[in-house]
């Protein structure tokens, strides 16, 4: 198998601040890949500057074998997609999900806009009665839906996702996760994804990537973490954290 | 119409899920002007404007007499009465008839400035804000200059060029009445230009030309739209003060500024020669107000739904 995608030495500086110091990664295709790390670790960053949304100091990425410039062009962008985090702020307040689902295929210059439109709200259950919709009149678990359909209506091959369920509650969280693994078993899709949350990763990656204040420190297969074979210390935090609240043993 | 045919046209309007692009576009039309109706002032003012479209389209039938043309002989400064509702001036022309002509030049003035100005300060605007860097810092300080040169100076040395004339009036108003707009379109713009939407669109492959005018100018629009109706007031009080010293409308144009000019002389005896078009100014001013601040309650981004 080979890498749809792999990130060598990257690098990425906000004014001075080093947000990613030579991260390198490398995904195979067809793979869900994960990336975890406490909150300011650099896995969001790592996700918009393979988007080209952060400002790359150094290091390459390939995609499909081709490695990317400085600008990305439109067949970029019909190769990769993203999910955001927040389904409230991710879609335009003053547009239909049909302008939504439109925007994309005018972009691409696709002839058959209405069946396709058609077809990606099947696909991520929405049906068309959610075609003429705002935003507004959108539940967060729709609203994440109409965002896959958008990511997806260009047929993508690999698609990032930001904690694409962080926002939403857990049996909504269950039905997109549900929804992401559907589609990327129809579609053979590669994920790139970040969560904060352990139990997604297990679950929906086969290998992740850990991460700390910009460096990647360790990398390991889903089984290993459910085992806890781990090899750092910040892992194994990690793995404590997850496991929630416990309560300590009171010493009578 | 039955109660129960207003009453599905509604639910056809408020429906969760239109079933046509049409449709949405509607019901949101409609949330929109049942906000914008529930304020009576606003109501008012949308009212005031209407009239003054139709007086202005129907000058011909409604005026009784000419003008321009006025009995020297016998009907000079005239006090009101029903043969003249609003008196006569000093050359007996009809002030009444008057008024209702000028109510043209007014809306030419008010149009053409919003017409002109307001797309000049959303262009500038939003490409400022979008592009951020050397085009925004140069865009801006260009609207700093222009934001200080006092306005009617800067018209008065526009027309001193150009030449006295209702048309040069307009365009010097213009000109010095776009910068406020860059300002608020670029404060917009640099609100949403960060935001996921906007991050998205780019992630689809779309041009910057693309983003600016069709995601980041519609979100502007409604600030504009309330911001130029709230400054029609000051425009039609521009042109008045530029058609009063002289360098807007000349005569024998019925253009109300410039009917107060030749009124001020006679001001303390034949009070209704320059009292009528300013009371026509104060009303159509008023007008303008109110329905700028009901647009602002119907219209804000920030209120409400989004």
């Amino acid at each position: 198998m080979n890498a749809a995608l792999s990130v060598d030495g990257l690098e990425v500086i906000f004014d001075r601040f080093r947000a990613l110091k030579g991260v390198s990664l490398e995904v195979r295709s067809g793979e869900s890949y994960g990336l975890v790390g406490e909150s300011g670790s650099g896995k969001s960053t790592l996700l918009r500057a393979i988007a080209g949304l952060a400002p790359i100091a150094s290091g390459s990425i390939t995609v499909n074998g081709k490695t990317l410039g400085k600008n990305r062009d439109k067949a970029f962008y019909r190769e990769v997609q993203m999910v955001f985090q927040d389904p409230y702020g991710s879609l335009h307040p003053r547009q239909t999900v049909d302008r939504l689902l439109q925007e994309p295929l005018a972009i691409h210059g696709f002839a058959d806009g209405e069946k396709r439109i058609i077809r990606a709200l099947d696909e991520v259950g929405l049906g068309t009665g959610f075609r003429f919709r705002y935003a507004h009149q959108l539940s967060g678990g729709q609203r994440q839906r109409v965002a896959i359909a958008r990511a997806l209506i260009l047929e993508p091959s690999i698609l990032l996702l930001d904690e694409p369920t962080s926002a939403l509650d857990a049996s909504v969280q269950a039905e997109v996760l549900n929804l992401l693994e559907e589609v990327r078993r129809r579609r053979k899709l590669t994920f790139l994804m970040v969560s904060h949350d352990l139990a997604i990763i297990t679950h929906m990656c086969e290998r992740l990537m850990v991460m700390q204040s910009g460096e990647a420190i360790e990398n390991l297969t889903a089984s290993q973490l459910v085992g806890h074979r781990v090899a750092k210390d910040y892992t194994r935090n990690l793995l404590r954290a997850s496991e929630g609240f416990v309560r300590t043993a009171r010493a009578d | 119409m039955s109660t129960e045919v207003v009453q599905s046209r509604r639910d056809w309007l408020l429906s969760e899920r239109p079933a046509s692009r049409m449709q949405a576009r509607l019901g949101r039309a409609y949330v929109t002007w049942r906000r914008f109706s529930a304020n009576r002032l606003a109501f008012v003012g949308l009212l005031i404007i209407i009239a003054l479209l139709l007086v202005a389209a129907f000058a011909d039938v409604l005026a009784p007499y000419s003008p321009t043309f006025g009995d020297l002989k016998g009907s000079r400064l005239l006090a009101p009465s029903a043969a003249h509702w609003f008196g006569t001036d000093d050359l007996g022309r009809d002030i009444y008839s008057r008024i209702i002509y000028g109510s043209r030049w007014t809306l030419y003035v008010v149009i053409l400035v919003a017409v002109i100005a307001a797309p000049i300060g959303l262009l500038v605007g939003t490409v400022a804000g979008y592009a951020g860097g050397w085009t925004d810092a140069i865009l801006m300080r260009i609207t700093d200059i222009f934001l200080a040169f006092p306005k009617l100076i800067l018209a008065l040395a526009f027309v001193a060029a150009l030449g006295p004339g209702i048309e040069n009036a307009v365009l010097a108003i213009a000109i010095t009445s776009w910068p406020p707009y860059a300002r608020i379109a670029r404060a917009e713009t640099l609100t949403v230009r960060n935001s996921d939407y906007i991050k998205a669109v780019q992630l689809m492959g779309a041009s910057p030309f693309r983003i600016v005018l069709r995601h980041i100018m519609p979100l502007c629009i409604s600030s504009l739209i309330i911001r130029v109706t709230l400054d029609m007031a000051g425009i039609i009080l521009t042109a008045a003060g530029l058609g009063f010293l002289g360098l807007g409308a000349q005569p024998p144009l019925p253009e109300w500024g410039a009917m107060i000019a030749s009124g001020r002389r006679f001001v303390l005896d034949q009070w209704w020669v320059a009292g009528a078009p300013g009371f026509a100014i104060l009303i159509v001013s008023l007008g303008f107000n109110l329905l700028g601040d009901g647009l602002r309650d119907a219209l804000d981004p920030r209120s409400g739904d989004q």
